[in-house]
């Protein structure tokens, strides 16, 4: 993955004494961190007022390996503890970066909400289909017949269709890549990190220890020869047409980039509005 | 009056019985010095169109906030009157809304007070008012307030632009105490 | 320690005719929370509403979460964007906050939690009072850790003791409890508002060292670490994961031990500084009535009706409930026959006492379910029955 070599531009945007990072050979985390350090360079963006924000689990450590102010929250709350932070510090830019079943499982409910409100938060999810800091069980993300720990013969739920949700809950920008694209991730995250908004990058990335292992697909390499082999770009795609099925193709693109006042800017009109020159406005900390 | 006195007032939601109790409260607590605990019933019981609020007034701390011993009713409908004047302790005194209250005199050991101060209100265009004329009426009748204190409450207590009809629901109420005191129906 | 004043704009200097819950939320606000987060639950609600309501005038933002999990932690991550900032929830909300105290008192985030008593267990009791959640305060979240908890008696005091929580919140940077019950969150009573330069607030700890040569976590003297401001370049690290003074994780045994023993000690080894308690009579008493919040002032009437039967009664009442006055009552042991717990739950704070006492006095509890405040007849009954043998 690069991450360590002396000529990496992105190296001062990580925790170089952190390193060996925990995650596993051909995991497909660090990929999309080293994507990220690229799209916070190519961003423009003053870096010191960038906050990472994580919740629990294997993307979850993403916060203590990025060199900026971080956070490594509780289990599903990444987004609630940014949504305080970015209110009460409305000039930082905040990312939450976290696991499908951080985010989408046992987080579910706030993201839904953030995305409702128009927070203006960058939520970047990797989706690996499946839990594993805690040693490979069934996910809301988990294809359907796929296996896990605790789905032994094979997932009989449907899983969730990220970008469907995140856009029906209100998000203003919905993308998808895989650990493959890296270009393509680099160059959403940069969109993603300018735009004011709710904006949410799915990535589907390998975990060969636990997913592709138990579900006989080989080890990285061989995943991203799939991703490459049946992902399909159709930027603008309807996220109702983004249900993702075992071993099946995989839409991939930008999907949604639309205009849409944020919290923040909906609270100040209103109170400008009913209050005029009663309103105090924000006291900075 | 130098004595602990234990208040009810109690009507249906929209006469503004809390706001009633507010404005003697305040006064009180506020304007004259007292010691003041004002509960509402949060229970099951407050659903529904039955609304009341309690003051204890007191030169003295108010230890217990709950009434013990309630020594005198405002009853601004028939359930609050029907329900609570058991309730009041002998010797107590009824104020009620007397176009509101089928008051029957079974309760020979307290004293009563009507007042038609639904149709006072009215006679100043606002039928809403009720709940001062009513405070102008407790306020002549018992003197546990000072009229001078209820009247700087009313100013503290009631939205802006409306403390000057509001106070004159509650003279309205004080005159026809003190007008109508001596022919009460005592018992 | 240098204190500031607080802002005047903000502050209701005068005298109020308000209720617990009111007076709470201005007491907040006069203490400089500028965020809030909450989600509505009986009989806390009243704070919330208010504070929506006074939030856009005096430069304070509030936010209604989509549940407890979500308002509890918004608070923390607002109190790392600079932000002092509270929230407000009853039993059932309490025990969904559960986790994010922990977090709290393992990022050392100063926030303070407002728990309006109601009867439980579950959804219990909603618009009736208890002082049920006394040890769930102390000992709600999973692992080992210190809070201070405050329980005021009157609508006056929940004002005076929200300025205590955020100065206690700031100092310890700790998680601080203002554990109210419905009664008191629901009475209205005068409450005088001081002029802002009466009232004084402890500032927020930030470091003047460079970003080179910041630790995030590592002690001050006092054993407490100085916050980085957010966005000035330090890059500090937060985790609720074991950590050193670097910040960064640190899954080891050692660094436990001394992570464990530095956020246990920074508030036990203050505890008398911390201790705020009322006494009533307890020069001559062989009797001491411990209670707290709305039960001390039944407690107190008691106590009178006692004194007019030449019972030799007196009361200890702890504002500051955790830490527990032990070394009081250890005191109070030396001179008191007997000590009678009044409180409304099924028996909490009754058994920090009796270790306190230590067998050297009897100890009586006189509990109560819940749902409404004990007479101070049934009190003073088993004052008389106690005053039989003590």
């Amino acid at each position: 993955m690069g991450m360590t070599t002396a000529v990496n531009p992105v190296e001062p945007l990580l925790r170089s004494e952190r390193m060996p990072h925990l995650w596993c050979p051909g995991c497909g985390i660090g990929t999309t961190v080293n994507c990220f350090a690229r799209a916070l360079e190519r961003s423009k963006l003053p870096l010191d007022k960038v906050a990472v924000v994580s919740g629990i689990g294997c993307t979850g450590r993403v916060a203590g390996y990025i060199n900026l102010d971080s956070f490594h929250t509780t289990h599903g709350r990444a987004i609630p503890f940014a949504t305080g932070l970015k209110l009460a510090n409305p000039d930082l830019t905040v990312a939450v970066y976290s696991g499908d079943g951080d985010l989408i499982s046992i987080g579910g409910n706030h993201f839904i909400h953030a995305a409702r409100r128009n927070v203006d938060i960058k939520v970047i999810c990797v989706n690996n289909f499946i839990y594993g800091m805690t040693g490979g069980q069934v996910a809301p993300t988990t294809p359907l017949g796929a296996v896990a720990t605790t789905a032994p013969y094979g997932s009989f739920e449907r899983p969730f269709n990220l970008p469907f949700l995140a856009e029906s809950s209100g998000a203003v920008y919905v993308a998808r890549w895989t650990a493959y694209h890296v270009q393509h991730i680099a160059h959403s995250m940069t969109e993603a990190l300018r735009k004011k908004g709710f904006s949410f990058i799915e990535i589907l990335a390998p975990c060969p220890t636990l997913y592709q292992r138990r579900n006989k697909l080989g080890d990285g390499l061989d995943t991203m020869r799939y991703y490459k082999e049946r992902s399909v770009i159709k930027n603008g795609a309807s996220t109702r047409d983004l249900d993702l099925d075992f071993q099946g193709e995989i839409t991939v693109g930008k999907f949604v980039d639309v205009e849409r006042p944020t919290l923040q800017e909906t609270m100040d009109r209103l109170y400008r509005q009913r209050l005029e020159d009663r309103y105090f406005g924000w006291r900075q900390p | 009056m130098s004595a602990t006195h234990e208040i009810r007032i109690a009507g249906f939601g929209g006469q503004g019985v809390i706001l009633a109790g507010m404005v003697i409260g305040r006064a009180a607590a506020i304007f004259d010095g007292k010691h003041v605990t004002l509960t509402q019933s949060f229970g099951p019981e407050a659903r529904g169109s039955a609304a009341s609020v309690d003051l204890i007034v007191s030169p003295e701390p108010v230890l217990y906030p709950y009434l013990t011993r309630l020594d005198v009713l405002v009853a601004m409908s028939e359930e609050a009157y029907t329900r609570f004047v058991p309730e009041l302790h002998p010797g107590g005194t009824l104020l009620f809304e007397q176009d509101l209250v089928n008051f029957q005199a079974n309760r020979p050991d307290i004293h009563a007070f009507g007042i038609p101060a639904t149709r006072l209100a009215e006679e100043l265009g606002r039928k809403f008012i009720l709940n001062l004329v009513m405070v102008g009426f407790v306020t002549g009748v018992t003197g546990i307030v000072p009229a001078d204190a209820v009247r700087k409450s009313i100013a503290d207590s009631v939205p802006k632009g409306t403390e000057s009809l509001n106070t004159a629901a509650f003279d309205k109420g004080l005159e026809y105490a003190l007008s109508q005191k001596l022919a009460a129906i005592h018992q | 320690m240098n204190l500031v004043h607080a802002d005047p704009k903000t502050v209701l200097t005068g005298a109020h005719f308000m209720d617990g819950n009111h007076a709470a939320c201005e007491g907040a606000i006069a203490a400089g929370a500028n965020f809030a987060a909450g989600y509505p639950i009986t009989p806390s609600t009243e704070i919330v509403e208010r504070f929506a309501a006074r939030a856009p005038l005096v430069g304070a933002t509030f936010l209604q979460m989509e549940d407890e999990l979500a308002s509890s932690i918004a608070i923390l991550g607002a109190a790392w964007g600079g932000a002092k900032s509270f929230t407000v929830t009853s039993g059932p909300g309490f025990s969904l906050m559960m986790e994010h105290i922990g977090f709290a008192a393992m990022t050392e985030t100063p926030s303070v939690f407002v728990d309006v008593q109601r009867g439980g267990p579950s959804t219990g009791l909603p618009t009736l009072p208890a002082q049920a959640d006394m040890m769930q305060a102390r000992w709600g979240s999973h692992g080992d850790y210190e809070i201070i908890a405050l329980s005021p008696s009157s609508p006056q005091e929940c004002f005076d003791v929200m300025i205590d929580a955020f100065n206690f919140a700031e100092r310890y940077r700790n998680p601080v409890f203002v554990m109210m019950d419905e009664s008191v969150g629901h009475m209205t009573e005068k409450v005088v508002i001081p002029s802002a330069d009466r009232v004084l607030l402890v500032p927020r700890r930030y470091t003047c060292l460079p970003p080179s040569e910041y630790l995030p976590f590592k002690p001050s003297p006092d054993g407490i670490p100085e916050m980085a401001r957010m966005g000035q370049g330090y890059h500090f690290h937060v985790t609720g994961l074991t950590h050193d003074a670097s910040g960064y994780p640190a899954i080891n045994a050692q660094t436990q031990q001394e992570l464990l023993s530095r956020l246990v000690g920074k508030i036990r080894n203050d505890a008398d500084k911390i201790a705020r308690a009322e006494e009533r009579q307890i020069e001559d008493a062989r009797i001491v009535l411990v209670a707290y919040g709305i039960t001390a002032r039944v407690a107190l009437r008691a106590v009178q009706l006692a004194r007019e039967e030449r019972i030799p009664a007196g009361l200890l009442r702890p504002i500051v409930v955790w830490p527990f006055p032990e070394k009081r009552i250890r005191e109070l042991a030396g001179q008191a026959k007997a000590f009678i717990v009044v409180e409304m739950n099924q028996g909490q704070i009754v058994h920090e006492v009796e270790r306190g006492v230590a067998g050297r006095a009897r100890t009586v509890l006189v509990p109560h379910a819940g749902g409404a405040v004990h007479r101070p007849e049934a009190i003073l009954e088993v004052i008389r029955e106690v005053a039989q043998w003590a």
